[in-house]
Formats: structure tokens, C-alpha cells, sequence
């Protein structure tokens, strides 16, 4: 002991800890040195053909080895290497050296002079070739070493005179990889010349060998990736390669002129076979754009990926893109788009009725018709038109990227991506819908655009119609017209489809804010009024009549001289829809009459708005007055819940909040009550049925609690005490109804064990908080630990229940922001009488569609239960793929549940709905005090329990007895 | 001269009765074999005489290649196999293959049964003429024999059309049958890959037209067809019963699944549901998305589309009816469009071109007023709708195709004179190849120069790789060797070798010359500057003094001796073999210019 005193003061100045540590670390090393190669060496030596060799070789490579020991191994390898005549074992032997020096804290520059030894007197193209691979990995591992880098490029550039293609090929990318960046660094004194890199890559740029070719591209990419200027001259043999046979180099030259362009976008190059001279980024867009009608769709994907991303091309080429003459037996002919703008500026609806429509027009000179352009003339047209749908959508992403930095190219393309809406690919779809929300503040839609994207407003697909909504919220409209057909499409819409009712609501919400004045003429019609006779008052439920409202309200907020309009019963309907979907419905300023809604000014931030002081206020009031006598304290409580229910109903931002709420002092209620039960007067025996309802209340409390912990977002660390605190009490209660309803102690002992055990748990989970539950049952509690720990069950049960009746009401502070998880399934409807009929013992398939609301990891907590009618309930588990996230906080779960039973008389239901589980020992590992590792990854997998969130929905289903 | 002759039979600066004759290195193709749908006497079929006039066609044709099932490129093969006689192979794709038959027997049924024709093929002769042919796949290499060999690229146009490529040797020809480069909803885009033939044989139909965006044309057509449902119209589409009709029931298949709607789908003829079946197996031959989908559900299994029966006409409400004949001059679809015609909800949409006299070419010229027979007078009063759904390329997809196979030639069928002018004009300016388009009979013919191979031998390849430097592809190289020609096969091999090889002894032949030189010197003092002099100009090669007093320039032998008349003159005698005559001529020049001043 003294001695290990004295050296902590010896630490403490002079620090030998490391040495020490050193000191280990060699002892490792001299253990495992020897043991690792020799047997290497041994297997190597005992090998009689190289067959064997090669499968020791193999059995070694499985292993890993140790960053002290590489070298030894590396020794002994070459040695055999040097002995060795059989090329495949040379050829593992060449590549085990490269992952050797690639192992972590080995330094490979020891190896390399033996590594560039044999390669002198490799014969073998394929040793070679490995060899120069291993050299490439110890360069890699060494950049600071310029020697070395520059010994291995003269090495590569010796040998890319090899005939194998392989050997070239390794040369190449050891150029690319480590062809020196900087040409002043390296001294002239010394012999090595300087190679220019570029330029030695640059002639195998015409290699016979097309894999060679390629290569010497991707080394040339590599060069640029590094940081290497590219010279410019490269660009024009580039240019060469993209009209070569192979597709690969073709694909690498697309990329290679691209970043050439990217370089030095605005250098002159000369266009060939004319005096003319452009900027060398427009030429490259127009080689690019050449390629998009490529023979290979590997490179078509690669040049209209591409062409995204050059944005410094000038405008015109940019639009020629989009430009494809048509004519007709020689005739310039107008295209579909330009008709269409045509008969939009004249006024006139298409009459689209006549043979003659689209009859070609002027004479066009033979001489002056351009069939292969020779630059970006109808790229896109080509290739949103293309075979493969790979294809469309890179031409939709480019035409996106594009269309974001150029507005006059956004208006442009506005009418292709509109044809993108039909194609037959659901992604292709639902990629130009999204292409088209991103640029929808660059453009206002003609209608004619608008009739075509609302007709994909019937697409059987959720996900399209949902995407459709979106790019309605943000899109302009030009004119009322306009208005008034996205209204009767979205109605149509809401009629054929009833659960997009919320999507659409809120498609006409934004859609009204953004044309106030559009919207104004169109009221009277909307609203149906007459200027002399009253109009039956519509239905207050119809969600199309919301959906009406819903846009002329928002229009309103904005114009003022809309409410003029309105009649009576509107204002009416005003007021209810403001209460009731009040996230919908904005504040509006109405003329004298509506004074109430008028006081809400807008002075008073909404955060401030009464309903959130409302909850606050009554909250208050409950935490203020806990001493109040119970019966007091009951109605309440009670009646605070109520409101708080109510709260929750009409303001959906609060729901969560008041939800919150209203559970926990639903929680306290049911303490409350159970601890005024006449149970505990009595002498205990005498009460053993009414015992039921405390037992019930401890259980429902846990219930509850779990609730609060698991289905709300948002719960914070604080929150999560006062929950946890609460299950407490709940345990607490049950021991204590337990003790009183049970004769014997024995089995109390064990309940008595458990709940001290929760309460050191909840006790090192929580040491941080404890300082704010003063006064609570907890503290209290800890207290009297030590005694509690020594005393008899019955003691401990007698000591609980005085303190569960002294125990204060905590109070809950709110976090900022909570939501309650929620899930609708949408699909199967539960409406269907037509049984689905399978054979007994077979499986039939359920699609379950459902949207989950503000459900953290989805993944891993939801689950589909099914409920048969026989009680058996089974448990299915999505597969993470099953679900998407369409925004922020919503998730939407499509999946398939299987189905079996064994055969039944007749139809009856099952029951489907959905499962949030939990467990709430995952929480733990937060909690500072227990290091991450204690808690088995198999607990916290598991499941502990599970919380219904969803309705359930009725499956009539029929299994068959199987036939014979 | 080695030669390509190319002579259309039919479809020369024509549409129809395709059939091309084309002798390559020797060997005698026919492409396609089609009859001509304007004519019902003997011109509908090709001229088959002009191949040979009494002997057996077999004997002149080695193989026949058919390109689609269109009748205007496989009808008359029955009458060209059976009746004119034709029992070599007949290559085309199996779905050719497949529903090639159903046509042919369909065009029997109707020119024999309700024409009343003698003298045509009958229903066992398309049987046994079916039994010659040898089914290919896609890009599948097949021997015809030990020269020819044939290979079949995608042509999209209709299921199984295929673009077949004949080579010989190193000369090759690529005939495109009909196809099309854009894709359309059941097939995929025509692809060929950069094989550079000598001659490119292509369709030319749509030759001065570049069309619009297919979408535009199939959103046209759905948003018709569309609107005619939800307004409760009955909507009648006239077509053919193979081809664009599988691709518009696809459109509207896909178009009702995805849009939820329920009013029915009618199909009026038996032929198309035989045809269907045949769609449904081939899906290897369709477009990406039939493909990539067919495991879920096979688009050909039509959910919507049901088969139509007469008395569904009459049926109130809205519903879509596919009906043959596309131009709506007899048949069934007449009939419906005789009942629907009255009602101005109901839609009649014409998707492809109609033949003057037709009543499909009257209501799309705009005429009300129909007389039917019996001198009814029929009113029109429902909608009529146009609507081009063509699946040939257009001018510029001729030209891609060209850009991607990129021949030496081209030569234009299938299309009118006119038409074609303005393509040749445009491919011979823009790919600066030569342009042809013969009319029926009219032979082109083609000077190839074939490569021929010659194969060397290893030890002569090796040894003038270690004289020279390594090969560059692009500068040619001078070597020495024999070539010998045996059994029509080449090969180079070294001298030796070869004398070996035919057994002849090796001649040695000599050159001597001599040259005069002015020198007074000793005969060893002018040998002595001779060797010094060329020691200094001929640096890179072994210059050498005998003993004896001559001088050797490797292998040269060069001797003074003094002029028998003049001493003052010395003969400069200068030996070389045939082997060293470059360095021997070089250096007779040099010493002609006489020796440098001795600087004495």
C-alpha cells in the first residue's frame, strides 16, 4: 500500500505512467512476433506444391494480423516469394503484401524497396500487376514521403510500356493516385526529372486497349480529385473519346469533360468547320447534351446527370435543350406545346376537334433543316423521352437543378415536366411532381399546365396524390379560371378519395393565401349567393363546403373587401370553423359585427394566443390548490380534466400539451381516489372486494404513466421523473393493497424486495433530479431507506402508506414542444362485406396502409396486431423498408399482414390495429451513471409491453377448410 | 472488284410488298418477303422471276430473312415458298415465327373466302411453309453456312421486329426491316451497335418528318377519351387488329388502373385475343416497364379490357370499344359506328392514317353526312377525333440509327421518291457517306474492298518486334517476309521458312557496281580513306578494314583496285547482296560523290 502511495506521488511530477504502458506493449510484441510468422514460415516450408502453398497461403490471409508482427510476416513472404516459381502463389503472395501494409500502425516504407525489387524481375503480367496494386497501397499510406512517392511513379511510368493491359492499367492509377501535385517541390539537384503526369496520362488516352483507355480517364479523374489543376488541352482529347466503341470510356470521358468545363468555363474554343469561336462550358454542354442520345443508357444516365450541374452555361444553349423543330413532309409543323400556348394567348379553349389541328404550316428549306445537331438541341426532349426510366429520372433531376438557377429556363421547361406527370413509371412521376414544387416559386402555371397536373389529382397512388398537394400549396395560378378548376379538381378529388379530406383542406388553405385576388371573383359562385334570393344554407359537415370555406377564409385575410360578401350563415360558419380547426382557418378582421374575433388582435404574439393561457391558467390552479380537502381537490381535478380534454379537441397545436396533461392529473385523480377508499379504515381481512378498485387504480395509474413516457414526443429528462415518480407511487400502492388483501406473508417478502429494488433504481436513474421532487412521496421515501431496508414486510407496508397519504401533488412542468403519436389506418377500410375467403392453413395477405403521427423510430416500435375472434392476438413486426416518411414528425406504414387460421364455419372478423412498444428500460443508458455495455443489447430489444395507438379495424375474413 | 449488289423487288422508293435482293461476296440474301396491300392482281406480290427464269429458286437464293410479321414484308412468303418454289431456310425471330401465321392465314380467309380468289395459297401451304423457318434470337450469331452468317438486332415497331445483319467475311450489310427509335408503351427503342457495315439498308416512311413528344400525343388521347367517359359518351376506337392496338389497350389499361375508373373496356375480335397470348410470352421482347413488372402482373392480362360482344353496344352508359378494321370501311367497327354516330356525347377516335373512299376518311375530312348503302343517309353527330400513333422513326431517329452503326453506305427503301430525295441529301451531307435509293428493279452495285487477313507466322512476328521499336497502331510498319497463298488462306513467314516450306533452294543474288575515282594514291591508301571516310559518315553501322585491303559495310563488300588505263583513276568495286539493296544504293551514291578532300 505505501509503495503504491509513493508512486502516485511520483505521478503525479514525473508521469511514468507511459513509460509503463511502454514497457507492456513490448512484452506483446515479443510475444506474438515469433509465434505468427513462424508458423508461417513452418507451413511455408512444409508445402510441396504450390497448390499448398497457395492454401496455406489462403488459411492465412483469414486471420488478421497484429501491426507489430506485419513485418516479420512480410519477411518471411518475400523470402518464399524470392523461392517461389509457381506464379498464382507469387500472385497471393504480392497481393497478402498489399494488405499487410495497409494494416493500421505499420509503416509499409520498409517493404517497399524489397516490393520494388522483385517487381524488376517479375516475368508474369499478372504478379505485375499485383505488385504494382501493393505499391500502390504502401504510396497510399505514405503521402507525406515525396521520395518515395516519386520513386513510384518513375517505377509505374517504367512499366506502362508492358504489353498486358493489366499491368497498364495498375500503372495508370498508381499515376492517378500519386502523380506529384506540385512540380516546385522537388528539388532540381537531385536526378529525378520531373515528370509531367498529365501529359504521360494523356497518351494512353489513344491505348489499343479500351480498359486501358479507360483507365488512364479515371487516373486523370483521380488527378483532379486530388487537387491537380487539369491542363486544358486535355479537353480536346477528351472531346475524341466520347465517339469511341466502348461505353466505359465513354462514360469516364462524359465525366472528364465535364470537369474540364468546370475548370475553365470560360476559355474560347473554336467551333470546327466554321471561324466561330464559343465559350468552352457551352461547347462542353453541347458534347454533353450530344450524349444524352448515346447508344449505351449507362452513358445516357452519366451525361444527363451531368448536364445538372452546369450552371454556367449560357442561356440560349440552355433553352435549345428544350428546342426540337418539327416538320411534316417538310413543313415546320408547331408542336402540341406551342399550340397549346397559342390557343391559351387567343382566348379559346382548344376545339382539338379537327383532322387539320396540328396541319404543318410553312414550307421549310430543305438546305437549312439540321437533323443532327451538333450541340444541346433537344437533349432533354430526348431524354425525357427515353427507353429506360433510369434515364428520365436523371433528365428530371438535371432539368430540376437547372431549372433552380435559371428562371427564364424554369417558365421553359415548365410544359416538359408537365408531360413527365403521365409517364408510366410511379417514381418518374412523383419525381417531376417534386422537381416541379421545387421550382414553383420560379413559375406560374398556364391553364392548360394546370389541367394536366390536376388530372393526376385520380391517381389511385397516395403518395402522387399527397406530392400533387404539396406543389398546389406553392404554385401560382394565373387566373381565376385557373382557381376554380384546382378547386373542382380537389373536390372531385375529395369525393373519389376521402381520406386525402386534411391534405386537401390544407392544399386550399395555402392556395387561397396566395391568390386573394383571384379568389375574389369567384366568391358569389362559391358561396352560391344570389344577389336577391336567400340560398339554402349548406351543410356545415360536408367537407367540401369546409374545403369552399377553407379558401375563401384564407383568401380573406388578405382582402379585405371579401367579407362583403359573405352572408349570414357564413359568418356563422366563420366562427364554428375557427373554433374547430382553427390551424386552418386564419383570424379575421370581420366589419362590425364580429367584435370578438376582432379584439384578437394582432399585437399579441400566438404563442399568447387565450387558449394556451387558458390551459396555463387552470393548471395553475390544480398545483395551487393540493391542500385543499380531497373532496375539493376531486372535483377539481375533474373538472380541469374535462376542459382539458375539451382544449385538446378544438386546438390541435395544444392537443398534445393538454392530452399531456389531462393524463396526469387523471393519474393523481385516480391516486386520490383510491387512498380515500374505506379499505384502509377497516381491519383488512373485513374488505377483501372492494380491495378492487385500489388495485384497479394502481393498475391503471401504470398503465398511464407508460403512456405519458412512450407516446408522446418531445418528453423531456424532467418530465420523465415526475412519470417515472408517479409509476412509483402506483407500485407502491399495489404492495400495499396486496399486504392488505393477502393472508401469510410470504409472498410478501418477495414484493417487498422488488419494489426497494425499483426504488434504488429509480434512485440512480434520477440522482440529478431529486433535488426538485422535495418534499414528494420519493423523497420521503429515501429517507427512510436504511430502515425501510432492515425492517419486516408488514412494517414497510404499514411506513408506505403513511407516506402515500402525506404525499404531495408534483407538479408537472410542460415541455415545449409534445405531440401525442397517433395512427390512422387507412387501409383495409373495415367497410367491405365480402369476406376475404382463403384456404384454412394457408395464408392470405392483408395491405395495411396506415400514417402514423409524430412517432419516434417508427422502425423499431411500431407493430400490427392482430386480434382473432378466439382471442388469439398476434403480433407482427413491419419491416423497417414498410415505412416512409413523407414530412417532418408523420410517417407512413405500408405493409403486408399474413392471415391463417384453421378453417371456420362461417365469416367473422378480425380485428387490426397498431401496436407502440416499449421498453422502458432503453431509457437507462441515458442516464450518466451506467456506462453503455452493462445493459445487454438483448434487453434493450425487447419488447416490455405494448400500447394500443390506433382504432382498431374490423377484417372479415373466411378461412376454407382445404379441399380434398 | 469485290462487289455488294442490292436490287429491290418491291418497296424500292415504294411502300409495300418489301423484298430486297442483295449478293454479297457471292452470296444471294432475300429481305423480306411482303405483298402490296393497293393491289389485288399479280403486281401485289413481288416479281420473283427476275431471279432466275427457269431454274429453281433454291439454287440462287442461300437463305431468306423476314424482319416483322407485317404482311407488307412476309406476305407473299407463302406463294414465294410454296407455288414459286423455295426450299432453303427462312430466318426470323420467334415471335415473327409465332404470329406470322395467324396473319398469313387471315389474309388467306379474306382473299380467298370472301374475295372468292383461285389460285391462292392455301391454309396447308402456310403450314409447310412455316416448317422451313429457323427461329432466331436477338443478337444471336446464326451460320447460315461455313461464309454467311446472319445476326438480328431490336427494331422495336411491332412485337419481334428485328434488324438483321448479313456478313461475309469482313463485308457486312445491315437491313432495318421497319423500326423505331423512340419507345412507345409496349416496346422499347430500335438499338444497334456500332458495327460499321458496308451497307446500311433502311426505311425511309417518315423520312421529311420530325415528330412531337409521344407524351403530348398519348396525354391528347387519354384527356379525349377521358372526358367522352366522364361525360357519360360512348367512345369507339377503330384499329388493326396487331400493333398500335396492343399499345393504345396498354395506354388505357394503365391510364383506368391509375385512375380509378370503372367504366368498361371492350376488344371486338378474335384475332387480337390469339395475338394477346402471344404478347403475354414474349415479354422479353417488350419495353423496360412491362418487363421489370411482369413478375407482379402481366400487363397483357388486361384487367379492364374485356371481350366485346354485339349486343354490348346497345348497353346504356359510358364505355371504350376497340374495333377492327382501323379504317372503318367495313366489319364491325362500322356497325358500332353506325349506331353510336347519332349521339354528340359519343367519341370516335381514329388513331392512324385512312385510305381515301374509306368512311374513316370522310368523317376525318370533316364530312356530316354520310350515304350508307340502301341510300341511307347517316348524320354524324358524334365527336371525331384524330390521333397519329405511327411506330416508324422519324427523320431524325433515321439518323441516329445511322450515327450508331455508322456504315460506309447507305441505301433507302421503303418510303416515297420524293420523300427520300431530301434524306439522301441531308445523310450524304452530314455523314459524307454515298446515299442510294433504287427504284423496283434497279440494281445498286457497291465496290467493297474487303480486308483480308493474313495470318504470320510467331517467329517472324517476334523477330521484327526485337529489331523495332514497340508496334504504334497508327504508323504502318515494313517487313520483310514471304507470303504465301495457299488453299485461299494467306500467310506471311520468313524467307527461310518459306524456301523450307515449298522446298527451293535459296538463290543468292548479287549487285556489283563499280565507280570511278579520281585518286593517284596507292590501291591501300584509297581503301584506307574509303574506310575512314565512311567510318565517319555511317556511323551506326560496323564499318570494317580487311586484311586483304577491302572494306565491308556489314555485309558489302567494297574493293580499289587501280584502272587498267588511267592509274591516276582507282575503281572502286562495291558488292552487295539483294537483301542489303537500301544500304548497297545508298552507299554507291555516296562514294559517287567522291571522297572528301585528304585534309594531308
Amino acid at each position: 500500500m505505501a509503495a503504491h502511495l509513493k508512486k502516485r506521488v511520483y505521478e503525479e511530477f514525473t508521469k511514468v505512467v507511459q513509460q509503463q504502458q511502454e514497457e507492456i506493449a513490448t512484452k506483446k510484441l515479443r510475444l506474438t512476433k515469433p509465434s505468427k510468422s513462424a508458423a508461417l514460415h513452418i507451413d511455408l516450408c512444409k508445402a510441396t506444391s504450390p497448390a499448398d502453398a497457395l492454401q496455406y497461403l489462403l488459411q492465412f490471409a483469414r486471420k488478421p494480423v497484429e501491426a507489430e508482427s506485419v513485418e516479420g510476416v512480410v519477411r518471411i513472404l518475400l523470402e518464399h516469394y524470392y523461392k517461389e516459381n509457381d506464379p498464382s502463389v507469387r500472385l497471393k503472395i504480392a497481393s497478402l503484401l498489399g494488405l499487410l501494409s495497409k494494416t493500421a500502425g505499420f509503416s509499409p516504407d520498409c517493404i517497399m524497396d524489397d516490393a520494388i525489387n522483385i517487381l524488376q524481375n517479375e516475368k508474369s503480367h499478372q504478379v505485375l500487376a499485383q505488385l504494382l496494386d501493393t505499391l500502390l497501397a504502401i504510396g497510399t499510406k505514405l503521402p507525406e514521403n515525396q521520395a518515395i512517392q516519386m520513386r513510384l511513379v518513375d517505377v509505374a511510368c517504367k512499366h506502362l510500356t508492358d504489353t498486358s493491359h493489366g499491368v497498364r492499367n495498375k500503372c495508370l492509377q498508381l499515376l492517378g493516385n500519386l502523380g506529384s501535385l506540385e512540380k516546385s517541390v522537388t528539388k532540381d539537384g537531385e536526378g529525378l526529372a520531373v515528370r509531367d503526369v498529365q501529359k504521360i496520362i494523356g497518351d494512353y488516352f489513344s491505348d489499343q486497349d479500351p480498359r486501358v483507355r479507360t483507365a488512364a480517364i479515371k487516373a486523370m479523374l483521380q488527378l483532379h480529385e486530388r487537387g491537380l489543376k487539369l491542363h486544358q488541352t486535355i479537353y480536346n482529347q477528351a472531346c475524341k473519346l466520347l465517339s469511341d466503341d466502348y461505353e466505359q470510356v465513354r462514360s469516364a470521358a462524359v465525366q472528364l469533360i465535364w470537369v474540364v468545363s468546370q475548370l475553365y468555363p470560360e476559355s474560347i474554343v473554336p467551333i470546327p468547320s466554321s471561324n466561330e469561336e464559343i465559350r468552352l462550358v457551352d461547347d462542353a454542354f453541347g458534347k454533353i447534351c450530344h450524349m444524352v442520345s448515346d447508344g449505351s443508357w449507362v452513358v445516357r444516365v452519366q451525361a444527363a446527370k451531368l448536364l445538372g450541374s452546369m450552371e454556367q452555361v449560357s442561356s440560349h444553349f440552355l433553352e435549345q435543350t428544350l428546342d426540337k423543330k418539327l416538320m411534316s413532309d417538310l413543313r415546320r409543323k408547331r408542336t402540341a406545346h406551342e399550340r397549346a400556348k397559342e390557343l391559351y394567348s387567343s382566348g379559346e379553349f382548344s376545339s382539338g376537334r379537327k383532322w387539320g389541328d396540328d396541319a404543318p404550316k410553312e414550307e421549310i428549306d430543305t438546305g437549312s433543316v439540321n437533323l443532327i445537331e451538333s450541340g444541346a438541341c433537344g437533349a432533354f426532349v430526348h431524354g425525357l423521352e427515353d427507353e429506360m426510366y433510369e434515364v428520365r429520372i436523371a433528365a428530371v433531376e438535371a432539368l430540376c437543378m437547372l431549372a433552380q438557377s435559371s428562371p427564364s429556363f424554369a417558365e421553359k421547361c415548365l410544359d416538359f415536366l408537365v408531360d413527365m406527370f403521365n409517364d408510366e413509371i410511379e417514381e418518374v412521376r412523383l419525381q417531376s411532381i417534386h422537381t416541379m414544387r421545387k421550382i414553383s416559386n420560379n413559375i406560374t402555371l398556364r391553364e392548360d399546365q394546370l389541367d394536366t397536373v390536376l388530372a393526376v389529382l385520380e391517381d389511385s397512388s397516395r403518395d402522387i396524390r399527397e406530392a400533387l398537394h404539396e406543389l398546389l400549396c406553392c404554385t401560382n395560378v394565373s387566373t381565376k379560371e385557373g382557381i376554380h378548376l384546382a378547386l373542382v379538381e380537389l373536390l372531385k378529388n375529395l369525393t373519389k378519395y376521402p381520406t386525402d379530406r386534411d391534405s386537401i383542406w390544407k392544399c386550399l388553405k395555402f392556395l387561397g393565401s396566395r391568390h386573394p385576388t383571384l379568389v375574389l371573383p369567384l366568391v358569389p359562385e362559391l358561396l352560391s349567393t344570389h344577389p336577391f334570393f336567400d340560398t339554402a344554407e349548406p351543410d356545415m359537415d360536408d367537407p367540401a363546403y369546409i374545403a369552399v370555406l377553407v379558401l375563401i377564409f384564407n383568401a380573406a385575410k388578405t382582402c379585405p373587401t371579401m367579407p362583403a360578401l359573405f352572408s349570414d350563415h357564413t359568418f356563422r360558419h366563420y366562427a364554428y370553423l375557427r373554433d374547430s380547426l382553427s390551424h386552418l382557418v386564419p383570424a379575421l378582421r370581420l366589419p362590425g359585427r364580429k367584435l370578438v374575433s376582432s379584439a384578437v388582435s394582432p399585437s399579441i404574439a400566438p404563442h399568447e394566443d387565450p387558449s394556451h393561457q387558458f390551459l396555463q391558467q387552470s393548471l395553475e390552479r390544480v398545483y395551487s390548490l393540493q391542500h385543499l380537502d380531497p373532496q375539493g381537490t376531486q372535483e377539481l381535478l375533474e373538472l380541469t380534466i374535462r376542459d382539458l380534454q375539451r382544449l385538446g379537441e378544438l386546438q390541435s397545436e395544444l392537443a398534445g400539451v393538454a392530452d399531456f396533461s389531462a393524463t396526469y392529473l387523471r393519474c393523481q385523480l385516480l391516486l386520490i381516489k383510491a387512498l380515500q377508499e374505506k379499505l384502509w379504515n377497516v381491519a383488512a381481512p373485513l374488505y377483501l372486494k372492494q380491495s378492487d378498485l385500489a388495485s384497479a387504480a394502481a393498475k391503471q395509474i401504470m398503465e398511464e404513466t407508460y403512456k405519458m413516457e412512450f407516446m408522446y414526443s418531445g418528453v423531456e429528462n424532467k418530465q420523465v421523473v415526475i412519470i417515472h415518480h408517479m409509476r412509483l407511487q402506483a407500485k407502491a400502492l399495489q404492495l400495499i393493497v396486496t399486504a392488505r388483501t393477502t393472508r401469510g406473508v410470504d409472498p410478501l417478502f418477495g414484493m417487498c424486495e422488488k419494489f426497494l429494488q425499483e426504488v434504488d433504481f429509480f434512485q440512480r436513474c434520477f440522482i440529478t433530479d431529486l433535488p426538485h421532487l422535495q418534499d414528494s412521496f420519493v423523497d420521503k421515501l429515501l429517507d427512510l431507506m436504511p430502515r425501510l431496508m432492515t425492517s419486516k414486510p408488514v412494517e414497510v407496508v404499514k411506513i408506505l402508506q403513511t407516506m402515500l397519504r402525506q404525499s404531495t401533488f408534483l407538479h408537472l412542468p410542460l415541455p415545449e414542444q409534445i405531440h401525442k403519436a397517433s395512427a390512422t389506418i387507412i387501409e383495409p377500410a373495415g367497410e367491405s362485406d365480402n369476406p376475404l375467403r382463403f384456404t384454412s392453413g394457408l395464408v392470405v395477405a392483408l395491405d395495411v396502409d396506415a400514417t402514423l403521427e409524430h412517432v419516434q423510430d417508427p422502425q423499431s416500435t411500431v407493430k400490427v396486431q392482430v386480434l382473432y375472434p378466439d382471442g388469439q392476438a398476434q403480433m407482427i413486426h413491419p419491416k423497417p423498408a414498410d415505412f416512409r416518411n413523407p414530412g417532418p414528425g408523420r410517417h407512413r406504414l405500408i405493409t403486408q399482414v399474413y392471415l391463417s387460421h384453421t378453417a371456420w364455419t362461417e365469416p367473422c372478423q378480425v380485428e387490426v390495429r397498431l401496436l407502440l412498444a416499449y421498453n422502458s428500460n432503453s431509457r437507462i443508458p441515458k442516464s450518466p451513471w451506467i456506462e453503455g455495455g452493462e445493459v445487454s443489447p438483448q434487453l434493450e430489444t425487447s419488447i416490455e409491453g405494448t400500447i394500443p395507438f390506433s382504432k382498431s379495424v374490423k377484417v372479415y375474413i373466411m378461412p376454407k377448410p382445404a379441399r380434398r | 472488284m469485290p462487289e455488294i449488289r442490292v436490287t429491290p423487288l418491291g418497296a424500292g422508293q415504294d411502300v409495300g410488298r418489301s423484298c430486297i435482293l442483295v449478293s454479297i461476296a457471292g452470296k444471294n440474301v432475300m429481305l423480306d418477303c411482303g405483298m402490296h396491300m393497293g393491289f389485288n392482281d399479280d403486281r401485289r406480290f413481288p416479281d420473283f422471276s427476275y431471279i432466275t427464269r427457269n431454274g429453281r429458286l433454291t439454287d440462287f437464293l442461300d437463305c431468306v430473312i423476314i424482319s416483322h410479321f407485317h404482311l407488307d414484308h412476309c406476305g407473299a412468303l407463302p406463294y414465294f415458298s410454296e407455288m414459286v418454289g423455295y426450299d432453303g431456310p427462312i430466318y426470323m425471330t420467334h415471335p415473327t415465327q409465332a404470329i406470322c401465321p395467324i396473319l398469313l392465314e387471315d389474309y388467306r380467309k379474306i382473299a380467298v373466302d370472301k374475295k372468292g380468289e383461285a389460285n391462292f395459297f392455301t391454309s396447308q401451304m402456310i403450314k409447310d411453309c412455316m416448317k422451313k423457318v429457323v427461329a432466331v434470337h436477338l443478337h444471336q450469331t446464326v451460320q447460315v453456312d461455313d461464309e454467311l452468317e446472319i445476326k438480328a438486332y431490336y427494331a422495336g415497331h411491332v412485337l419481334g421486329a428485328a434488324m438483321f445483319q448479313i456478313k461475309v467475311g469482313s463485308e457486312s450489310v445491315v437491313y432495318t426491316g421497319d423500326y423505331n427509335m423512340t419507345p412507345d408503351r409496349h416496346l422499347g427503342a430500335a438499338w444497334i451497335d456500332k458495327c460499321r457495315p458496308n451497307l446500311l439498308i433502311t426505311e425511309s416512311t417518315y423520312a421529311t418528318t420530325i415528330r412531337d413528344s409521344k407524351r403530348c400525343r398519348e396525354r391528347d388521347f387519354l384527356k379525349k377519351v377521358h372526358e367522352a367517359v366522364e361525360h357519360g359518351g360512348k367512345v369507339l376506337i377503330p384499329v388493326f387488329a396487331l400493333g398500335r392496338a396492343q399499345e393504345l389497350c396498354i395506354l388505357l389499361e394503365t391510364f383506368w388502373e391509375r385512375m380509378n375508373l370503372k367504366a368498361p373496356i371492350y376488344f371486338s375480335t378474335g384475332l387480337t385475343e390469339k395475338a394477346n397470348h402471344y404478347y403475354k410470352l414474349f415479354i422479353t421482347w417488350t419495353n423496360q416497364k412491362i418487363r421489370k413488372t411482369f413478375v407482379q402482373r402481366n400487363m397483357f392480362e388486361f384487367k379492364h379490357i374485356k371481350a366485346f360482344d354485339r349486343a354490348f353496344a346497345d348497353n346504356p352508359g359510358p364505355m371504350v370499344v376497340f374495333a377492327t378494321p382501323g379504317m372503318l370501311h367495313a366489319g364491325q367497327s362500322l356497325q358500332i359506328f353506325r349506331k353510336w354516330a347519332g349521339n354528340e356525347k359519343n367519341m370516335v377516335i381514329m388513331p392512324g392514317y385512312c385510305v381515301q373512299g374509306t368512311v374513316g376518311h370522310k368523317i376525318l375530312s370533316g364530312q356530316r353526312k354520310l350515304e350508307m348503302e340502301g341510300r341511307q343517309v347517316l348524320e354524324v353527330k358524334m365527336q371525331v377525333e384524330y390521333m397519329s400513333f405511327s411506330a416508324h422513326a422519324d427523320a431524325k431517329g433515321i439518323m441516329q440509327l445511322v450515327g450508331q452503326a455508322e456504315p460506309e453506305s447507305v441505301l433507302l427503301v421503303h418510303g416515297e421518291a420524293k420523300k427520300m430525295e431530301f434524306l439522301k441529301q441531308k445523310i450524304e451531307q452530314e455523314f459524307r457517306v454515298n446515299c442510294y435509293m433504287p427504284a423496283n428493279g434497279e440494281t445498286v452495285t457497291l465496290p467493297t474492298s474487303p480486308s483480308i487477313p493474313v495470318g504470320i507466322s510467331l517467329g517472324l512476328l517476334k523477330r521484327e518486334m526485337a529489331q523495332g521499336l514497340l508496334p504504334d497502331a497508327k504508323k504502318p510498319r515494313l517487313l520483310h517476309g514471304t507470303l504465301i497463298m495457299k488453299d485461299s488462306n494467306f500467310r506471311l513467314v520468313s524467307s527461310e521458312q518459306a524456301l523450307k516450306e515449298l522446298g527451293l533452294a535459296e538463290h543468292q543474288l548479287r549487285f556489283t557496281c563499280r565507280v570511278h575515282l579520281h585518286d593517284p594514291r596507292k590501291e591501300q591508301e584509297t581503301a584506307m580513306r574509303v574506310y575512314s571516310h565512311l567510318k565517319s559518315v555511317l556511323k551506326d553501322h560496323c564499318v570494317q578494314h580487311l586484311p586483304d585491303g577491302s572494306v565491308t559495310v556489314e555485309s558489302i563488300l567494297i574493293q580499289a583496285a587501280a584502272h587498267s588505263e588511267d592509274p591516276g583513276t582507282k575503281v572502286l568495286l562495291v558488292s552487295w547482296t539483294y537483301q542489303d539493296e537500301e544500304l548497297g544504293s545508298y552507299l554507291t551514291s555516296l562514294l559517287k560523290k567522291g571522297l572528301p578532300q585528304a585534309p594531308s
